[in-house]
């Protein structure tokens, strides 16, 4: 996911926020220090950098259903400590083992950037502590290298693209080319496009790329009218999605543009008219008709002072799993049997829809396919529902 | 293969081989007449498409930015002319590939400073933001025809200078035979700064308009600066005619190789040099000493 902003100066800071100090008790006996001492939640997010409003969004939905719960959830205080990993992955072990050794983190809540959320593997891996990805979709992450006490509460990069391959296959589409940067988030997406698009009889050519982050689509462009192919799936985000758009838009080809949902995500003002009408799958959209969605961008926007969007969702569901975990062990986070044994069974109820937990600890969640409307990524319909990410090479049974 | 596609894939191989003129000529012109094997030029490029991208983010449109680099680019070329690159002509070249090469790293950092680790794209100028339909299935960038037209305006300037203006005639000799200039009591001193002054501010130019097409990135400048040096090699050091022609042809094989040959594309201008090597060790148009 890259999204791009008005860039900031790079600083490193570190922001103890103590939302939820224990209450002072006049005379503690044992027993209750042991209660009262809150759980530790560390939010290892960008709060500078392209990705700030990513992280800052994560980190509102969080703080917003804590405090729905009333400050407490499993009946247990939190304490929440936030550090800026920057995007920066060369800086991602050393953030991660600060919040882990030295905080001494119970929850560690992170990130948005995939190459940091490797760095935070390695470590949370070798601590074991309690990680929920609230972004970064890696395949990775909930495949080859899962762990038992790593969950995701976002989407895997194979699995809006899935969807979108169903959905251009059911249209009736025969023949594809999937278009991306040369990258490992590229990759995944495409194997998940042509995976779909194919088990619905299409054919999908060799994937088009170009070097990460560059935006020299042209050649690329050039190369599509000579390929033959009725439907032209995409992954781009940011800068690179809009230039992309607006640049597919101008060379006037005949076969439509679709993609993975990053693609018309957060660049609908910027790309303008060259984005109406195209076509994109996601696990969320604009016009999700239910309840927990109208309720969650109402709350969302009174706290934040901005209209909610999917990293928000994907904030608050790692809360609402985290809660679930909690309030099956009654607040005894070192109880990780148990903890784990109910975070896996969890059923959320997600602004995005119900949503559940895989095997391998990633959602399982509907795919929407959207249309861009009026400025608005519009939801038409369900590309497939409850969808898992193969998981293919995890043994967590 | 569709002929739009064709069509297009030349137009992009041109307009990519020229905007590697527009670096690769101050290039081979700093080699040839200074004998300075500038590693710190693709930071000019860099520098151009930084100054692009501030300058559209400020102002709304990139077009301020040209004259700005142009300016720039010449301050910044005497300056570094006059206090750095001077002392260190009659110096072996691996004490100037370190001199340059530490200027890479101050002008990285100094751009991680200004404006952090980022990449950020580049709107395309409104005024060129259209496209020229080619053929029924495929229409062409305007941006992209705009480029063009630029880079071989700046070409013609260039060539007249050199082959037609006093000054173009003594960077000419001093190219081929710099004892020469000497021997014929020319300030080299104002030589070596015209050159450099001129060679970084095309750079910079090209940076500029590059920042669309590309984006912008760290260390962009590198993978641009490796390939003029092919270009250089091509061409032949100090011969900016040759490396007018050899940076078409590199531009060409390189888009078109991508286009038809994306496995081979890699390898192809590499091969390319290493035939031109063994062929004529001067480069196409170097002068060809025995």
């Amino acid at each position: 996911m890259t999204r791009l902003a008005g860039n900031s100066v790079s600083r490193r800071s570190l922001i103890k926020g103590s939302a939820a100090l224990a209450a002072a008790t006049a005379v503690p006996t044992g027993w209750a220090i042991a209660q009262a001492r809150p759980v530790k939640v560390g939010l290892m997010l960008p709060y500078s950098g392209t990705f700030a409003q990513l992280g800052e969004n994560i980190t509102h939905a969080i703080e917003l259903f804590i405090a729905e719960k009333g400050g407490k959830l499993g009946g247990r205080e939190l304490q929440i400590i936030k550090l800026d990993d920057e995007s920066k992955p060369e800086n991602a072990p050393q953030n991660a083992d600060r919040l882990v050794k030295r905080d001494q983190v119970d929850v560690l809540i992170g990130t948005v950037h995939s190459g940091v959320q490797m760095g935070i593997h390695k470590v949370v891996a070798e601590s074991g502590t309690l990680t929920i990805v609230p972004n970064a979709g890696n395949v990775a992450v909930t495949r080859d290298l899962c762990a038992k006490n790593v969950f995701r509460s976002s989407f895997s990069n194979w699995q809006p693209a899935y969807g979108m391959g169903a959905a251009a296959a059911k249209k009736g589409y025969k023949k594809a080319v999937w278009v991306t940067w040369d990258y490992a988030a590229g990759a995944e997406s495409g194997a998940g496009f042509k995976e779909a698009f194919e088990k619905g009889g299409g054919q999908v050519l060799p994937n088009l790329t170009l070097p990460f982050p560059q935006t020299n689509f042209q050649p690329l462009l050039a190369q599509i009218p000579g390929l033959g192919v009725d439907v032209v799936g995409s992954f781009f985000a940011g800068g690179g999605a809009v230039q992309f758009v607006k640049e597919y838009a101008s060379a006037g080809l005949k076969a439509p543009l679709c993609g993975s949902g990053f693609l018309t995500e957060g660049t609908l003002g910027a790309q303008g008219a060259a984005a109406v009408g195209i076509e994109t799958a996601l696990h969320y959209g604009d016009g999700l008709d239910n309840p927990k969605n109208a309720a969650f961008r109402k709350a969302f926007k009174d706290k934040a002072g901005r209209e909610a969007d999917v990293y928000a969702v994907q904030g608050y569901d790692a809360a609402q799993l985290l809660g679930i975990g909690l309030e099956a062990v009654k607040g005894k986070i070192e109880d990780e049997a148990n903890l784990y044994k109910a975070m896996r069974a969890a059923k959320i109820d997600s602004p995005r829809g119900p949503i559940s937990i895989s095997p391998a600890q990633n959602v399982t969640q509907n795919i929407y396919l959207r249309k861009v409307e009026g400025g608005l990524n519009k939801v038409i319909g369900v590309a497939v529902e409850n969808l898992a990410d193969p998981g293919t090479g995890c043994k967590l049974a | 293969m569709a002929l739009s596609g064709f069509l297009a894939q030349l137009l992009n191989g041109v307009q990519y081989g020229l905007l590697l003129f527009l670096i690769a000529s101050g290039l081979t012109l700093i080699f040839g007449v200074m004998g300075i094997i500038n590693l710190a030029h693709g930071s000019m490029f860099m520098i151009g498409a930084y100054v692009a991208f501030l300058v559209a983010r400020h102002w709304g449109s990139m077009w301020l930015a040209l004259p700005a680099a142009l300016a720039g680019g010449i301050v910044l070329g005497l300056l570094l002319e006059r206090f750095l690159f001077r002392y260190f002509y009659k110096r072996e070249h691996l004490d100037q590939v370190l001199l340059t090469f530490a200027l890479i790293l101050l002008f990285e950092e100094t751009r991680a400073l200004i404006v952090g680790n980022d990449f950020h794209s580049v709107a395309v100028p409104a005024l060129f933001d259209f496209s020229v339909p080619i053929t029924a299935g495929f229409s062409y960038s305007a941006y992209r025809f705009a480029v063009i037209g630029i880079c071989l305006a700046l070409a013609a300037l260039l060539f007249f200078w050199i082959e037609r203006t006093k000054m173009g005639a003594i960077i000419r000799a001093a190219a081929e035979k710099p004892e020469m200039v000497d021997v014929l009591g020319i300030d080299a001193r104002r030589v070596h700064m015209t050159v450099f002054a001129i060679g970084t501010a095309l750079a910079l130019i090209a940076g500029v308009l590059a920042a669309p097409l590309y984006s912008v990135y760290p260390n962009m400048g590198d993978g641009f600066l490796i390939i003029c040096f092919v270009v250089v090699v091509i061409g032949g050091q100090g011969s900016v005619s040759g490396a007018f022609w050899s940076a078409l042809i590199i531009g060409l094989v390189d888009t078109l190789g991508k286009a038809y040959a994306p496995k081979v594309a890699g390898l192809a201008v590499y091969v390319l040099m290493a035939a031109v090597l063994l062929w004529r060790p001067s480069g196409l148009f170097g002068q060809q000493r025995t």
